[in-house]
């Protein structure tokens, strides 16, 4: 596997979010600022990784009929683990994340994953995947927490931009501004990844 | 009662699921391109979401709360959630045959929408008695339910409209989703 072209397509043509559209609760939902966006990735990337090297150690001890259920149990307990350590470690992110950390439990990349890709491949592999996969997602979080924080609060990883004093639009931090942001941010990576399959 | 109709009111409108708390926009997304496929996929989610409510309430007050394993909630809501699922769908296959062909193909998809997992946690959270749960669960789908059937007839509408090919597929259905939740932040502050 080469490892350059795997993060190129996991960060642009198979981006979990822009190209698969996959986890958009998550994506949303917490992407208010650029900051909850990479928490958010990252703590999803933390149980994609996780679940997808020990998802890949058992494949061949997990009998086939009990697969999905047992795929779950392993991807719940990784949620509960960062669940916990994030709300004794980062309260501040874990409270404004809130309901979004136990339900990584059913955000379809996760599964998707260990079902399509663990399940069949080595523990290295499967753990470069999980990584690439991961930071794919953290990739599309931070662009659209950027866009909508510095539209909607002007600022951008808390840096204010410019004057307190002045107008934001402050409809794309709220539910709306998501989805628009969202929409816009999909024609872009369309193209982007329309160029690199052009540059090969 | 009238607190009841305040939770009912707050989980349709002001907080719908979908607009406001971001629950289960993969099936928002996935079965909006048909208007029956979409009437199907909210019965099937007011359904199942009523009965997952009630039961994760039970599960959470008389076996996690009294053992004191609030910890394991994660994992036991998704559990039990999944094999509710799996017995709705047993169950219905041998009582109602018809409904299940109706709905059956919604089933399974259900237990990975998060609005199930995610409207359960709220109601535990939110310290809901017995009745309030079931009234909250079953209005937050009937809000998924009236989103998903508004944007699966606009969806339906847009196929007929010439779109710019740039905007074509994904991208204007997120626009068109992004203008009705502005409908529906007209409805903030109506009730707390």
């Amino acid at each position: 596997m080469n490892i350059k072209e795997k993060a190129i397509k996991s960060f642009f043509m198979e981006n979990p979010v822009t190209g698969l559209l996959l986890g958009l609760c998550p994506t949303l939902a917490t992407t208010t600022s650029a900051e909850n966006g990479i928490g958010m990735g990252l703590a999803t990337t933390f149980v994609l990784l996780s679940s997808n090297v020990v998802v890949s150690l058992l494949r061949n001890v997990i009998p086939n009929r009990v697969r999905i259920p047992a795929y779950i149990v392993v991807i719940a307990t990784f949620v509960t683990i960062v669940d916990m350590s994030m709300q004794a470690t980062l309260y501040q992110l874990h409270k404004t994340l809130g309901l979004f950390i136990p339900l990584i439990v059913v955000n379809c990349i996760i599964l998707g994953r260990a079902e399509a890709f663990a399940s069949k491949n080595t523990v290295w592999h499967s753990f470069l995947d999980g990584l690439f996969m991961g930071l794919g997602f953290t990739f599309s979080l931070f662009i659209l927490g950027s866009v909508r924080e510095i539209l909607g609060s002007g600022a951008w990883l808390g840096i204010r931009l410019i004057p307190e004093s002045w107008n934001t639009i402050l409809v794309f931090v709220l539910a709306p501004g998501a989805f628009l942001s969202l929409g816009f941010i999909l024609i872009g990576m369309e193209r982007l990844s329309r160029l690199f399959e052009r540059g090969k | 009662m009238a607190e009841l109709a305040l939770i009912i009111v707050s989980a349709v409108f002001v907080n719908n699921v979908i607009f406001s708390r971001f629950l289960g926009l993969c099936p928002y997304f996935g079965v909006s391109k048909k208007l029956d496929t979409a009437v199907g996929m909210s019965m099937a989610v007011i359904f199942v979401l009523t009965l997952a409510g009630t039961i994760t309430y039970i599960v959470q007050t008389y076996v996690l709360e009294p053992l004191n394993i609030g910890y394991l909630q994660t994992i036991a809501f998704i559990l039990v959630i999944a094999s509710l699922v799996q017995l709705v769908e047993i169950v219905m296959k041998k009582v109602a045959p018809a409904l299940y062909r109706a709905l059956g193909i919604f089933l399974p998809l259900i237990t990975t929408n998060c609005a199930i997992l995610g409207i359960s946690i709220l109601a535990v959270q939110s310290k809901f008695n017995l009745l309030e749960t079931i009234i909250f669960s079953f209005g937050s789908a009937l809000g998924f339910g009236l989103a998903l059937v508004i944007f699966a007839s606009v969806r339906e509408a847009l196929e007929t409209r010439e779109i710019p090919k740039t905007f074509q597929g994904t991208p204007i259905a997120m626009i068109a989703a992004g203008i009705l939740a502005l409908a529906f932040m007209g409805f903030s502050g109506m009730v707390k």
